[in-house]
């Protein structure tokens, strides 16, 4: 391997009005690269109609050890949820 | 031979894809008009839901309950969010968020002309809840349809969020309703003052509607506004008689063969007005908007200093 090839992050649109899902990660050389690489192995059977590519380095992430601290599920918060709610007989379009 | 060829235009093209309910996604070529036309709309519905903070916002800290507090804070900052989404979705389109928010300031850009009323008692955080965001979900919920992808998706996104907001506004009628006399006529007279100016958020009667014809071809709107409208009106009534307010519409009336409510005539000469920057709160609101963008200023520069030092400063090792 060179010195510079650096791992990419795949992510696939299967079809109009979905989002890119990420499907795996491959080794390029540039991102142009990483494209029509990424075409060629993930793909091959018509599995979407773009395709993005982003450097792995270039992610930052949350780690899901974090989770309590970084980001509260706000358990303690039932009101915002539609559920807490009810409503009198009959009425069922809320 | 080639000139047999009959030739397809982008324009062609672009029309059959939103004939076949495809999505358009960012990059692909679009009318300049369909553009300029989501810009609008997305916008407007962006600078809404953060206007929209006002008029509930006032009330926080008079909510009548530490519980009610809470929600009203959790709804508020829903509503923050919610503008979020919309900016990010039309700045897709090329444009982007200080032109989004000069065109608000400048009056370019319109807002939902409902939060141009004053919020004057508790009650109105009931009615709002109730009556605005049910509109609002009722015209969102056709428009996760829409032709433009990252629109759709975000519409997608804020319906989720959005159920509690409307159920928490009539638990506030409600709960009201089920009050001392001085309570049930504050509710009342907050469902008056809140039910036209609701009607009129679905926009003029589709025949005299500037942009629908349009944007229902580019399938940018997927419902008429007197579609909505009367969606709206069918669950509002029920929702009203079921906890013992009354509509204030004399010409109301189940129409059996229909079978919706026919409903009285709106004023839309008042809707002219507030549109047109006269309504209660207009002014209020736009100056309020515009000077906490201008005392929020140093936190941007600062944001702006802190990487531009970080920038210069090699990376710690961990």
């Amino acid at each position: 391997m060179s010195d510079q090839i650096q791992l990419y992050e795949v992510f696939i649109r299967s079809s109009r009005g979905l989002d890119h899902k990420h499907v795996g990660s491959l080794h390029a050389d540039d991102a142009q690269q990483a494209l029509e690489y990424a075409r060629d192995v993930y793909t091959r059977r018509g599995e979407g109609i773009s395709i993005w590519v982003v450097a792995s380095k270039d992610i930052t992430a949350s780690q899901e050890s974090d989770c309590d601290s970084f980001y509260d599920p706000l358990d303690d918060k039932p009101y915002r949820h539609a559920a807490m709610y009810e409503l009198p007989e009959g009425i069922d379009s809320l | 031979m080639r000139d047999s060829i009959p030739l397809v235009s982008n324009e062609q093209k672009f029309q059959s894809r939103i004939d076949a309910e495809q999505k358009v996604e960012p990059k692909d070529w679009m009318p300049e008009k369909y553009r300029q036309n989501l810009i609008r709309q997305i916008s407007q519905h962006a600078h809404s839901e953060v206007i929209g903070e006002q008029p509930e916002g006032k009330w926080i800290t008079r909510a009548p309950t530490l519980e009610r507090k809470a929600i009203l804070m959790a709804k508020v900052q829903d509503e923050a969010g919610h503008g979020l989404y919309l900016y990010a979705s039309a700045e897709t389109l090329g444009v982007t968020r200080d032109e989004l928010i000069d065109r608000l300031h400048t009056g370019a850009s319109k807002y939902a002309s409902i939060f141009n009323y004053p919020s004057l008692t508790w009650a109105d955080i009931g009615a709002i809840g109730w009556l605005v965001d049910s509109a609002a979900i009722v015209n969102q919920v056709s428009l996760q349809n829409t032709s433009y992808g990252p629109y759709a998706r975000a519409m997608v996104k804020i319906c989720k969020e959005e159920s509690f907001h409307q159920r928490q506004g009539y638990n506030i009628m409600m709960t009201l309703m089920q009050g001392a006399e001085l309570q049930r006529e504050m509710a009342q007279d907050a469902l008056n003052r809140w039910w036209w100016p609701s009607l009129m958020m679905f926009g003029p009667h589709d025949a005299e509607s500037a942009h629908s014809a349009q944007s229902m071809k580019w399938k940018i709107k997927r419902r008429s506004n007197d579609e909505l409208r009367q969606q709206f009106v069918d669950q509002a009534v029920q929702q009203a008689h079921a906890i013992g307010l009354a509509v204030p519409d004399p010409d109301l009336v189940w129409n059996e063969q229909r079978e919706h409510y026919d409903f009285g005539a709106i004023d839309w000469e008042e809707f002219q007005r507030v549109v047109s920057g006269n309504g209660p709160c207009n002014r209020q609101r736009l100056a309020h908007h515009v000077s906490a963008h201008k005392e929020g200023a140093w936190v941007r520069e600062a944001m702006a200093a802190y990487e531009a030092k970080r920038r210069t400063v090699p990376a710690e090792v961990a």
